[in-house]
């Protein structure tokens, strides 16, 4: 397995790398590589330039500002899962990292990456929708910012355009009583998402549900933002029927996928199961 | 376009003119001639081609050479200090930690940043630690008292 | 006293290399211009192969040479099979495919170049034009499918009926039959080292060396030397380290007879190393049965006969021994039980697949589940224990040799004492009670037992297709140090340890002055190799024989030394010493030269006046010099024994699994496994040990996970780790592990082997854990791999 011949460049700029991006319109942004380098071993992609990011100041960071979170697109999953800061403000997204692959896949890896790339049971596609993530991505024209229930646009595709990085994570900091869970079936072989469920719930004064939010991956062709389920939950108590009957909305509209370790109705099942499960643990880390 | 690179591994500076598609891993085994890193499958998923970046263990086979440029490397042959043995080292041979030895070296360099990150590991941590390590031989008991008895050495 | 080594947890001496990374596998020797080889394999099951166009491939900068099978066709003899069973229909199997492909995976064209990355370059520019052909997969359906070999008519490969006994009356006899069809799912051996071949042809002398990853070095010389042609005394086969074989590697395949053939035409050293993605597509599989076991039974759970009606998935293509790998399952139909009457009826069908073969266990799993399986289907029907149905039909240690219907006379054993041993150290009624409690709080636990014999020590040589014996060469260098030359090709076994542990003691030196060299046609004499739990019992024995002729030499010339009759002379702790001086003789003898003290010129000769006992290494010396030995000696001290075992071995044990089922997704955890195995006596209790586990985790896998899938195209869906599932450490319980020791009276050691035990024992353990938790809702049978979709759709059914 050894990659077709393309150029390398490895720019120290952001600035540097939009602009690489945008003279040569084939070329891939190379992050970790954990994601792109399988593809191009297996011929699956034939770049001919790849423009590495990975030694760009700057772009691997976690930060708090105004009350939002925000994480540098080139920032590790073993970072994340590590951060003392984040298990404080955001413990879902080391919950989630450390689900990824295996030590040495997060040691390299990075979030950025894994989102850009879209994989139909990546585990940060599911949390970036649980946690209402805005995605910031740079080009030509400057920064716009995707909201990541329009960035996951089907398998491996995103809404980035052409020659656009993404290059920062925010998430705004939960207020109130809220908790957070992410759950997964492994693949038994690759450790990819059969399913894989983040959720994050909040609760009101009286102890009902007041938001909910909940990503799906591994079940269909992209991650997916549970409506059915959110709107289940609202007002409710969050005891075992109410988080059950929601959970029971988990593929609801969804086409989903089969394969030789599960067919497309175990996997149905399997999401309401783990929905159900993230759901409760969620609530019970609200309380 | 050939790229240039240079990089320190196991205390050693390298420099070297490579294709970009180079892969760590072949740069490591075809050019520095340090065949103890190993390929295994290719996809990323037996790590017997661990070694250890910058000090994070990574599976070289999915690191192109030019990403390592500039980085400090270490391999299994450049584990031991002084012609001693690593710790881990010394717990896979004392435990029996390996039979037929391919999947050996990056087993131990994994267990290495696992006993540096976590000095204490229960049994559990170290099978969830080492599920980027396939092992067709010893069904694993033995490694997990291996990197138990390193753990324990190195903490001593 | 001497230090012994026998029987000890002793740490192996192969390691040091290994764990610093300084050993060499195929692919870490590096010759200069080596020129690299990469394959262009089919990607369909079943085409015609209309046209290959490699011109373009030809101008890729590097590209030396491209090879297509009807390049070659003629110049490289067929793969070969060496399994002979009436009315065989062999295939001609050409090194490279001719005018039709047949599975994928199936090599066409070989691609030399100046280094690898330029090779697979090449790869996607030569152009085939295919048309496919339909394409058989299902098994069940092969017979009467499209035919793959014209010639032959249809997909039957063979039949073969075996067993004694009088079947018909036996099962007249039972007061009723169970039945039951089993599945054996087709797995991928995935040795982590995957095969390579490093071949060099030096013009001049006309010798060819082949470093090849495999288990059979002195086999797979003879064979490719027939295959290219060239004097089996012009050809020299070399396994270096060796990562893994597991039966994949007791071969010969294609690719090692073109590595040699195309170095010979190149005149250059030529290496292919096969990717992960080439293993398990084009390195044998294992299993792949599909079966009826039918057994005669009286209401008390007496056995009295067996049925088993089976069609084996041979693939596509005869490889070294495919076809013979079903009539071992023959042959380990009988389990641990008395079974008057035995009888399988086996169809082998050619499929669009890689060829079938060796792996870890090869056949007997196959056996020893459906028997273990059916145990537990009789203990269900007739509502007893399934410990009970077993003990009930064990055959008791005093009624041994055991001849059993499948033509077998099984050594030694006493299958109680194992049973036992496993049901104390698992606490089977209480986990029988635990599991009342767990059904009683709505929970899903089950136990499993498996109660197996294995045939090891493969084998004597009228039971084997070439040669069961095995060699072993001992000598003491001048300078003392020990050295071994085994036929047998260890791969991660430890056998340099065990056969240096067994020399020690034998020769009363320290361990580290023994080195065992093996997998060397250049050095080693003719042996077989590694594979059926014989590397011990036959190997090892081998050394063991070795090690008293040459003893008896050393004492002759010790006599003469010590100016006494040889009777007068005892050997203790190294020494020789005359009439009673023994007493004198403790500790264990040293070399005569320490390494780096050696004076220069000739060496010093041992002294004797006065003496009244030498070490053998002094008498090493003394024939080596050869002016103190009697007269009608050889100089030298060196000896050679070729051991021809009178019978296989058949280890034993019992294993007992515990599982907890998920009630909501079906996922299954075991949460206890305790394996009490009789391997006869033990050289090393670590290494067996290791066996052990490893051989587990290999039923875990096929248990839980693990299955080479082809789909209804014969496309491999599982061709990556990514898609097949090896065992990981965190998917897997710690094992509870004990021994009995019962000896085996087939070799002078008394071992019996184990390197298969956990592939035979374990699978059954498992599944019969995940039926018996499952069994309230009804359940009789599961197929492997038992994936959780399978239990989730049992709970919810119900």
């Amino acid at each position: 397995m050894i990659p077709a011949s393309f150029d390398y460049v490895r720019p120290n700029t952001l600035a540097e790398a939009v602009a690489l991006l945008a003279e040569n319109e084939d070329a891939k942004i190379l992050a970790g590589g954990h994601s792109l380098i399988p593809a191009m071993k297996l011929r699956l992609a034939q770049p001919p330039l790849l423009v590495d990011i990975g030694r760009i100041k700057d772009l691997s960071y976690v930060s708090q500002e105004n009350g939002q979170i925000r994480v540098g697109a080139m920032t590790t999953h073993y970072q994340i899962e590590s951060s003392d800061l984040l298990k404080e403000i955001c413990p879902l997204l080391p919950e989630c990292a450390a689900h990824i692959g295996d030590v040495q896949v997060r040691n390299k890896g990075t979030i950025g990456g894994s989102v850009a790339h879209s994989d139909p049971a990546g585990d940060w596609p599911a949390a970036m929708i649980a946690l209402n993530a805005e995605l910031v991505a740079t080009g030509k024209n400057g920064d716009r910012t995707i909201k990541a229930d329009d960035f996951f646009v089907d398998l491996m595709t995103t809404a980035l355009e052409p020659g656009e990085i993404l290059r920062e994570i925010r998430i705004n900091r939960a207020n109130g009583r809220t908790g957070h869970a992410y759950v997964k079936m492994p693949h038994p072989a690759s450790g990819f998402a059969v399913v894989g469920v983040a959720a994050s719930v909040g609760l009101g004064a009286d102890g009902n549900c007041e938001s909910a939010s909940v990503g799906i991956t591994g079940v269909s062709s992209k991650a997916y933002r549970a409506t059915g389920v959110e709107s289940g939950l609202n007002g409710t108590k969050l005891d075992g029927q109410s988080i059950a009957n929601a959970a029971g909305h988990a593929t609801d509209g969804v086409d989903l996928n089969g394969d030789v370790f599960a067919s497309d109705e175990y996997r149905k099942h399997l999401a309401a199961v783990y929905t159900r499960r993230a759901i409760a643990l969620a609530s019970e880390r609200a309380r | 376009m050939k790229q240039a690179i240079s990089m320190n591994v196991n205390g050693v500076d390298h420099a070297a003119e490579v294709e970009p598609r180079l892969l760590l891993v072949h740069y490591l085994r075809d050019t520095l001639a340090l065949t103890g890193t190993h390929v295994g499958c290719e996809t990323s998923i037996c790590g017997a081609c661990t070694v250890l970046l910058d000090g994070q263990a990574v599976k070289s086979c999915t690191v192109l050479a030019v990403q390592a440029d500039g980085g400090n490397i270490t391999t299994i042959e450049g584990l031991g200090v002084n012609g001693n043995l690593h710790p881990v080292q010394e717990g896979f041979w004392e435990q029996h930690g390996l039979q037929c030895g391919y999947c050996t070296p990056g087993m131990i360099m994994a267990s290495a940043q696992l006993i540096d990150r976590n000095p204490n590991p229960s049994r559990e941590e170290i099978r969830h630690g080492l599920d980027g390590n396939l092992c067709r031989c010893t069904g694993y008991q033995h490694i997990v008292e291996a990197v138990e008895y390193a753990a324990k050495k190195a903490s001593a | 006293m001497a230090e012994t080594y026998v029987g000890k947890r002793v740490k192996r001496t192969e390691d040091p290399r290994l764990i610093k990374g300084l050993a060499h596998y195929v692919d870490d020797i590096r010759l200069p211009d080596t020129l690299h080889v990469v394959f262009v394999r089919s990607i369909y099951a079943h085409a015609r192969i209309d046209g290959i166009d490699f011109s373009d491939a030809l101008k890729v900068p590097g590209v030396v040479a491209v090879y297509t099978g009807r390049d070659i066709a003629e110049k490289i003899g067929p793969v070969p099979c060496a399994a002979a069973l009436p009315d065989l229909k062999v295939p001609d199997y050409r090194v490279l495919a001719t005018d039709k492909v047949f599975f994928v995976g199936h090599p066409i064209a070989a691609i030399v170049a100046t280094d690898k990355y330029a090779a697979r370059d090449a790869v996607d520019l030569i152009s085939i034009n295919y048309e496919e052909l339909p394409a058989v997969v299902d098994v069940e359906a092969a017979a009467g499918g499209a035919v793959i070999h014209e010639s032959f008519g249809n997909n039957i490969a063979y039949t073969l009926t075996s067993g004694e006994g009088d079947i018909e009356a036996a099962m007249q006899s039972a007061d009723r039959i169970v039945s039951q069809k089993m599945v054996h799912q087709r797995l991928a051996p995935i040795a982590m080292e995957p095969r390579g071949v490093l071949a060099r042809y030096f013009p001049g002398e006309e010798e060819l060396t082949v470093w090849s990853s495999t288990q059979i070095p002195h086999l797979l010389r003879t064979q490719l030397a027939l295959m290219i042609g060239i004097p089996e005394n012009k050809l020299r086969v070399i396994t270096p380290e060796v990562g893994g074989g597991f039966g994949s590697k007791l071969n010969v395949y294609a690719e090692e007879a073109l590595l040699g053939w195309i170095s010979m035409q190149l005149g250059k050293p030529v290496k292919w190393i096969e990717s992960r993605r080439e293993n398990v597509a084009a390195t044998i599989h294992g299993r792949a049965q599909v079966g009826t076991i039918e057994v005669g039974v009286k209401n008390d759970g007496t056995i009295t006969g067996l049925r088993y009606n089976v069609v084996a998935d041979l693939g596509a293509y005869h490889q070294l021994l495919t076809p013979a790998i079903p009539t071992l399952t023959g042959l380990m139909l009988s389990g641990a039980y008395r079974i008057p009457a035995i009888q399988m009826n086996v169809t082998g069908v050619f499929t669009n697949k890689m060829s079938t073969d060796a792996y870890r266990g090869a056949g007997r799993p196959e056996a020893t589940y459906v028997v273990e399986r059916a145990m537990d289907v009789i203990a269900a029907e007739l509502k007893m224990d399934p410990v009970d149905v077993r003990r009930k039909n064990f055959p008791k240690a005093s009624e041994f040799p055991f001849h059993t219907a499948t033509g077998l006379d099984y050594d030694s054993g006493d299958y109680d004492a194992a049973l036992d041993k496993a049901l104390d150290l698992s606490g089977y009624q209480k986990l029988r009670d635990e599991q009342k409690q767990a059904r009683t709080a709505g929970k899903i636990m089950g136990i499993g037992l498996s109660s197996y014999v294995e045939i090891c020590a493969l084998g004597p040589s009228q039971a084997m297709p070439a040669g069961g014996w095995e060699s072993a060469t001992v000598r003491i260098e001048p300078t003392g140090t020990v050295t071994i030359l085994t036929g047998a090709s260890p791969h991660g076994q430890g056998q340099e340890t065990s056969f240096a542990q067994i020399a020690a003691d034998e020769l009363g030196v320290n361990l580290n002055d023994v080195t065992v060299i093996h997998g060397d046609t250049g050095v080693v004499q003719y042996g077989i190799g590694t594979f059926g739990s014989r590397a011990t019992a036959v190997g090892g024995t081998a050394v063991f024989i070795a090690i008293q002729k040459l003893k008896e030499k050393a004492e002759k010339i010790a006599a003469h030394m010590l100016q006494c009759e040889a009777s007068a002379i005892s050997f203790e702790a190294g020494k020789y010493c005359r009439q009673t001086a023994a007493a004198a003789g403790a500790g264990t003898s040293e070399p005569v030269v320490p390494v780096g003290e050696a004076p220069a010129g000739a060496l010093p000769e041992p002294q004797t006046e006065g003496r009244s006992s030498l070490t053998i290494q002094e008498i090493a010396l003394a024939a080596h010099i050869a002016k103190e030995i009697p007269p009608d000696t050889e100089p030298g001290l060196s000896a050679t024994y070729f051991f021809e075992p009178k019978n296989f071995t058949f280890p034993f044990g019992t294993h007992v699994c515990v599982v907890e089922i998920d009630k909501d997704t079906g996922e299954i955890k075991i949460v206890r496994y305790v394996a009490v195995d009789d391997c006869g006596k033990v050289i090393n209790p670590l290494l067996v040990d290791g066996q052990v586990h490893g051989g587990i985790v290999q039923s875990i896998g096929q248990a839980l996970y693990e299955e080479v899938v082809y789909d209804e195209q014969g496309q491999l869906v599982t061709g990556e780790l990514m898609d097949y599932a090896v065992p990981k450490a965190s998917q897997l319980p710690w094992f509870e592990t004990d021994r009995t020791e019962t000896p085996s009276p087939v070799n002078p050691l008394g071992v019996k082997g184990v390197g298969e035990a956990g592939t035979i024992g374990a699978t059954p353990a498992i599944v019969n854990a995940i039926v018996d938790a499952l069994s309230p809702y009804g359940v009789k049978h599961l197929d492997m791999p038992v994936r959780p979709e399978a239990v989730w759709r049992i709970i919810a059914n119900n």
